[in-house]
């Protein structure tokens, strides 16, 4: 399937399609979108953590002039007991519905109870002062292992703990529990030399993408559905709506508009149905905009989580066992992604003996959404960091212990997959060899760490069509979303195809009714399964272009061959066309070329990276500065090198964020208390250094051109890398994240 | 409902006149009443920077400046950067390190890299990073973004 020829657009640096619209302010993200009549939606959140809602009287907002429309739950059809499947799994469609607007109870603070349309946004935030809420208080439950006591409250009284395929008979905050295992763990621990074990908490952290959540929608007369938003996914947009409203996906079109940033926190819907709602009881178009406290409070972060690693090793450094317990916040409702930090915990290690207990559980804060190799990190800050102090007990170089254990072609996942063609030990090498690792690093208070991450991507289905203009350039449309530059790797792999430059094709992402089914953009899928789809399409083109060519020259199909751009006879006559001139010839040859592609492919290649990073440790301030950072990623085939580096950089720069600084901070009342950009504090450029992002290219045989995902792995190790720099640095091993100033002087012994 | 003010301000080199009441901010009166959207809106309290403009020749937060407050002042928005036919050198330089992914944050980030020009033409990297400080990116790790601006002023 991999195709071995040098590539003529693969691999170049094209300018991206988009790009001008996006530096002169022209693009059109959701916020910006404008109709005729539009409303204003505002949303009324919940103040307390959990909560009964005893009664809601909107008059008052009613009353109020400008007002045109309030809702609430009543106002959003019985979901029953029904499971629906949108893509991602399946998902308990009440839990769907409760989180859109709360019906019998509150489940965080900021859990959506009403909405407002107005003839302004600022009427509309005042109506939603003037709705009476009467509240009964319960107490919350902030923290999983809290929640995981017999004791705790419950926020569902009708959960219980699914555990091996039983169901227990007591109601439950925990709402299943998962197990892998793998050889004889047991026998594993006894063959060791030595044997590390320690616990890890992991804060509750935000995506943090800079676009608060938007939608405006409209209904028209006769029922049909308008949606414009920025989402990761406008088909899973229609879907989640449509199984809400209990509304036909026929009649509904998502317009995909710019989107500022997602990192999987833009694929569930938030105020899309609200908005709908709003449109339908008004008959007009209604924009609903999220402020920032809202995209905290009210959309989903990703998990604390409480994990504990036990690994054990012989003296050599094979690791013979290994064992993690890992125990999630799912916020309110089911579904954190304990099972991907399950699959990817051990697995860049060939490791014989494995056991994973993997436990989702529901707490009284925000439902927690995808982010960026969702669960891995959590996974990877435990795992990484006993591999670190093993190899230190033993006095092995820590990439040499990876190298020593890493996993390769043929080992099994201890969740069961058996790996294909992989680059974990690759990319260990890549680091090893790098001059950053080999620098002199011997300064007091100053620590270089390394760990590695895995994440595995995913396929899922595309499609993409392509439309041949006369003047041999084409229109590529496709459905997914681009958030950092897939309309360029998209297009750059039809044009590889067609032997056009990338500046040839004009890519344009549409609406759910002008391309087909097209699955979310993450997963790390975009460039791998669009790209793919992108490729048939090309290969359609160049199919029903050798039969113009054939046909202009009355020669057999067979006879005609197609390289470097060229169509020409290769049998008796000799004939030559380009690709441009035969473009200007379809006319005649029996009219236009729409070429299409549609995948689902089953090969998506798992992603591995090393990082190496150098801190310094203020033992006055207890600050961490990054001083040097390095990350390696196999990303198969780097189809535009720019935009994989900008995902190594940025997936690094969340996962430094993560580390250091970025933590919901809660009151014993379940209110977060840094709920804006000043108090959550993300990177910005003077915590910075620049950031060395590395490619390996170890082709993914399961894609024509060898392409693994590369959006997400790159956050996966960040966190264990400083943790081990911190503790090469000061000699503590710090095991909570984040690892900010006040738990580094405590860990210290001066607070 | 407030009354609303007649405000009169120039705007990327053009007299613009309109009505407001006293609580819009710029940023508000810019996407709402003049749909110049470039401006975005990520925090609405000054702490991401996508809503930068350079107001009388000074960098501000739009969200943090009423719109009345813009009353015969000078007000430059991305807009208003590039000729008809020729991006500025700084929208150049970002399109030529890939200094952007999703693009939310660019149009702040450029009137912020244009105000640092306009006063420093050959600043250091660390002057960069102290300047862009205000401004904030999730997705690019801001390496791309600084490169870019040590770029542009390397060819202004």
């Amino acid at each position: 399937m991999l195709e071995n020829k040098e590539h003529k657009v693969i691999g170049t640096r094209p300018i991206r399609h988009d790009g001008v619209d996006k530096v002169t302010g022209r693009a059109l993200y959701g916020a910006d979108f404008q109709a005729a009549g539009l409303l204003h939606g505002r949303v009324l959140r919940s103040p307390h953590a959990h909560a009964r809602i005893i009664s809601i009287d909107t008059s008052r907002a009613e009353a109020l002039p400008g007002v045109k429309g309030v809702v609430t739950a009543k106002d959003i059809p019985d979901a029953g007991d029904k499971v629906a499947d949108l893509g991602e799994g399946a998902v308990n469609l009440k839990y769907l519905c409760d989180n859109i607007l709360a019906s019998d109870k509150v489940l965080y603070k900021g859990h959506a109870v009403a909405a407002v349309a107005a003839t302004n946004p600022h009427i509309a935030e005042e109506a939603c002062t003037l709705i009476d809420v009467e509240y009964e208080v319960l107490p919350p439950v902030l923290e999983v292992r809290q929640a995981m006591e017999p004791d705790a409250p419950l926020l569902h009284e009708h959960i219980r703990t699914t555990s091996l395929g039983e169901t227990a008979e007591e109601p439950s905050n925990v709402a299943s529990h998962i197990q892998h295992k793998l050889g004889d763990p047991e026998k594993g621990f006894a063959e060791a030399d030595i044997v590390v074990e320690r616990e890890f908490i992991t804060g509750t952290v935000h995506q943090g993408y800079i676009e608060p959540h938007n939608a405006t929608a409209h209904y028209n007369a006769d029922g049909q559905l308008t949606i414009w938003c920025s989402t990761q996914g406008a088909f899973t947009v229609r879907e989640q709506v449509a199984e809400i409203l209990q509304y036909p996906v026929s009649k509904i079109k998502v317009v995909p508009m710019e989107i500022g940033g997602g990192f999987g926190g833009k694929i569930s819907v938030y105020i899309k149905p609200v908005a709908a709602l709003l449109a339908k009881k008004t008959g007009k178009p209604v924009k609903v905009l999220m402020n920032r406290s809202e995209v905290f409070e009210g959309t989903g972060p990703t998990p604390a989580s409480f994990i504990r690693v036990k690994m054990g090793a012989t003296k050599e450094g094979k690791i013979t066992a290994a064992e993690a317990y890992l125990a999630f916040e799912a916020g309110a409702y089911p579904g954190s992604p304990v099972g991907p930090g399950a699959m990817c915990i051990f697995a860049p290690y060939n490791i014989e003996h494995v056991i994973i207990d993997g436990y989702d559980v529901v707490v009284n804060k925000p439902k927690t959404a995808p982010y960026r190799a969702p669960g891995a990190p959590n996974a990877a800050f435990g795992s990484e960091t006993v591999v670190d102090e093993i190899a230190e007990k033993l006095g092995i170089d820590p990439l040499e212990i990876r190298l020593l254990n890493a996993a390769k072609e043929g080992d099994r996942r201890a969740d069961g997959p058996v790996h294909p063609r992989i680059g974990c030990i690759e990319t260990v090498e890549a680091a090893k060899s790098h001059p950053h690792y080999t620098a002199p690093n011997g300064k007091k208070h100053h620590g270089r760490g390394v760990a590695s991450g895995y994440w595995f991507n995913i396929g899922l289905e595309s499609s993409v069509t392509i439309n041949v203009n006369s003047d041999g350039t084409i229109n590529l449309i496709e459905g997914s979303t681009d958030i950092g530059g897939t309309r360029a790797s998209i297009a750059m792999q039809a044009a590889e195809v067609l032997g056009i430059p990338a500046e040839s094709v004009n890519p344009s992402v549409v609406d759910t009714n002008s391309v087909g089914y097209t699955a979310v953009t993450g997963g790390s899928r975009t460039t791998y399964a669009t790209g793919y789809a992108a490729y048939e399409a090309a290969q359609d083109v160049k199919r029903q272009m050798i039969a113009r060519a054939a046909k202009l020259w009355e020669v057999d199909e067979a006879n005609v061959q197609f390289a470097d751009g060229e169509f020409s006879s290769i049998n008796g006559k000799e004939e030559q066309i380009s690709f441009r001139d035969l473009c200007g010839r379809l006319g005649e040859t029996g009219g236009p070329i729409v070429g299409s592609g549609t995948v689902n492919p089953g090969g998506a290649g798992g992603a591995y990276a090393t990082h190496v990073v150098d801190v310094a440790v203020d033992e006055e301030t207890g600050k961490v500065d990054i001083l040097r950072y390095t990350a390696v990623q196999d990303a198969g085939k780097a189809i535009h090198p720019s935009y994989v580096e900008g995902q190594i950089q940025g997936g690094a720069v969340q996962g430094i964020g993560w580390a250091l600084n970025e933590e919901y901070i809660y009151n014993d009342e379940g209110t977060m208390t840094n709920a804006s950009f000043l108090d959550y504090r993300m990177p910005t450029c003077l915590d910075l250094p620049m950031i060395d992002a590395v490619i390996v290219e170890v082709p993914n045989p399961g894609h024509p051109y060898g392409v693994r995902g590369v959006g997400e792995v790159p956050i996966v190790p960040p966190m264990a890398a400083i943790a081990n720099a911190i503790y090469d640095a000061i000699g503590i091993r710090m095991t909570e994240l984040p690892m900010s100033p006040d738990r580094l002087l405590k860990a210290m012994g001066k607070i | 409902m407030a009354r609303r003010s007649h405000v009169q301000t120039t705007i990327n080199g053009e007299t613009v006149e309109f009505l407001c009441e006293p609580r819009q901010s710029l940023l508000e009166v810019l996407r709402d009443e003049l749909h110049l959207t470039g401006a975005k809106e990520g925090c609405n309290n000054g702490n991401c920077g996508a809503c930068s403009v350079i107001l009388d020749g000074r960098l501000v937060n739009s969200c943090l400046v009423l719109g009345v407050e813009t009353e015969g002042k000078s007000v430059e928005t991305i807009e208003g950067l590039a000729a008809p036919d020729k991006l500025h050198p700084i929208q150049d330089a970002f399109l030529e390190n890939a200094a952007l992914q999703c693009g939310i944050c660019t149009p702040g980030f450029i009137m912020s890299a244009k105000a640092l020009l306009d006063q420093n033409p050959n600043p250091t990297e660390h002057e960069v990073r102290y300047w862009l400080a205000g401004n904030l990116c999730r997705c690019t790790g801001y390496d791309k973004i600084v490169r870019a601006v040590l770029d542009a002023a390397a060819a202004e």
